[in-house]
């Protein structure tokens, strides 16, 4: 625990915390990265291999053959989250599953499954986005400024 | 009656007259699998949403205790109960299909306690002949109120535990048969400043151990009085942490022996639950199933049920607030007389 949190508690407090800490299991970091790294890895290869079958047998050229691939990984990543099976896979893979596109098809469909029992205009339609909401109000901020810098950049050259 | 500083001690001693525990599939393949009245093989027991699913497990277990308590729901004058849902809902329409006149309690994991405590104070001041204690809970209601969506894929860590899907109910009353409720401690509410949801266990060892030393205190007796103490839902973490304290406040509970229900009910070989078992159903299924069923059989005489319980909501985390939490214990004894099995 980092010292500026603990300048926060009482002292009681502060002497509990290092108490508690001497028995909390710490996360497997080097675990964790090498099993998010296979992973992780995992999903992009699967991507790529789809990627190229796209531009072979699909008939797509290179620049658009991304988008029939990512339809493939969300249709694949919502129908492991339907099953009860990205869960499980997000225990073992930690950060590895929650890489773009499958992890953000299963926020989604995991929180439009959780809420479909209240309804689908404010259960699903209201809280699909519980999770992800927060990706796209950054993403979309992010990308505003990145415009503006790029914009200036560019003016006169 | 009062003891101490917070404890009642019962001049006449309520009875445990009879208890029902009713759990889900994981659950029932965990180690006391067998001890449990009704196994259910899905978890959603039937229904069409998880709330429904936690509201029906409580009113089988209310409806089984009663019945066999050799009693119609006409007979038990109040039902006190509570639950981790907002508003705790769970037990409200479960009191709504009961109608027994009804207080709703909340002390989140620790309303198993609390609310059997409350229900022994009523029969014993004459306030009830009979009265139900209940509570309940289920893994993916609190998973979705406390956590995220049952589905999402985030890595839990090591600290986390798994909430029980389960539900026990008790009928007290001062005639009957059966074991007895001798004490109850009431506790305070413990704030060691523990921020994370994902670390319950560290969060409420402290009050389980404020409660279990304010009881040998108001009592005036030792941990050697009990056959067995046992914490309601600290697991792994939480037990080893509440162990240590005790260590230090020099209290000898080696003289005893010292468990968790969180511990008690989950295979950490073969059940992926990380620290292990937590929520109100945890404490309230092992107690009315299990422990009673050793007390009644006389392997137990006495026992020291401590439930715990984080009296935090998902909006006070957000707001970076820590986590205060409670412990209530009750004290069961084995009746005097001796009883035949049922």
């Amino acid at each position: 625990m980092p010292n500026s949190k603990l300048k926060k508690l009482t002292p009681v407090q502060q002497e509990y915390q290092l108490v508690a800490l001497k028995r909390m299991p710490k996360r497997k970091i080097a675990r964790n990265c090498l099993r998010a790294f296979l992973t992780g890895g995992l999903i992009c290869v699967i991507g790529q291999g789809i990627q190229q079958a796209m531009i072979r047998w699909g008939g797509f050229a290179k620049e658009n053959a991304g988008d029939p691939t990512v339809a493939i990984l969300i249709i694949l990543s919502v129908l492991l989250t339907a099953l009860g099976l990205y869960d499980k896979l997000g225990q073992w893979a930690g950060a590895g599953s929650a890489v773009p596109v499958t992890g953000f098809a299963n926020s989604m469909a995991s929180a439009a499954i959780e809420h479909r029992s209240e309804g689908l205009v404010l259960g699903v339609g209201a809280n699909m986005f519980k999770l992800a909401g927060s990706v796209i109000v950054f993403g979309t901020t992010a990308a505003f400024f990145v415009g503006i810098i790029r914009f200036i950049l560019t003016w006169k050259g | 009656m009062l003891k101490g500083y917070q404890s009642w001690v019962f001049r006449e001693k309520p009875v445990i007259v009879s208890t029902a525990a009713v759990v889900g599939p994981f659950e029932g393949r965990g180690p006391l699998g067998n001890d449990f009245d009704i196994v259910h093989g899905d978890s959603r027991i039937g229904q069409d949403s998880w709330e429904k699913a936690e509201r029906t497990l409580l009113e089988e277990a209310a409806s089984i205790a009663i019945e066999r308590a050799g009693l119609t729901q006409e007979q038990v004058q109040f039902y006190i109960g509570g639950d981790l849902m907002n508003q705790i809902t769970s037990s409200s329409y479960a009191a709504r299909t009961l109608t027994i006149p009804y207080l709703g309690v909340f002390g989140a994991c620790s309303t198993s306690m609390e609310s059997l405590a409350l229900a022994s104070y009523l029969v014993s001041t004459g306030g009830a002949k009979f009265a139900l204690a209940g509570t309940c809970s289920h893994n993916s209601t609190a998973e979705r109120q406390f956590r995220y969506p049952t589905e999402y894929g985030s890595q839990k860590p090591p600290t986390a535990q798994y909430t029980v899907t389960g539900a026990g109910a008790a009928v007290v009353s001062l005639s009957g048969s059966g074991p007895r409720v001798a004490a109850a401690t009431i506790g305070r509410v413990v704030d060691m400043g523990i921020k994370d949801p994902f670390n319950m266990g560290a969060a409420m060892a402290p009050a389980a151990v404020d409660t279990i030393t304010a009881h040998f205190r108001d009592l005036q007796v030792g941990p050697d009085h009990y056959d067995l103490i046992v914490t309601g839902d600290l697991a792994k973490v939480g037990h080893a942490i509440a162990s240590d304290l005790l260590d230090k406040h020099n209290i000898p509970m080696h003289k005893t022996r010292f468990k968790d229900c969180g511990m008690m009910i989950y295979d950490y070989e073969n059940q992926m639950v990380q620290a292990g078992g937590s929520g109100c159903g945890c404490s309230a299924a092992v107690t009315y199933g299990h422990l009673i069923r050793k007390v009644r059989s006389g392997e137990l005489r006495r026992v020291l049920v401590v439930a715990t319980g984080s009296l935090h909501s998902p909006v006070s985390l957000q707001q970076s607030e820590s986590i205060p939490c409670i412990a209530h214990a009750v004290a069961i004894e084995a009746s005097p007389e001796p009883e035949k099995e049922d």
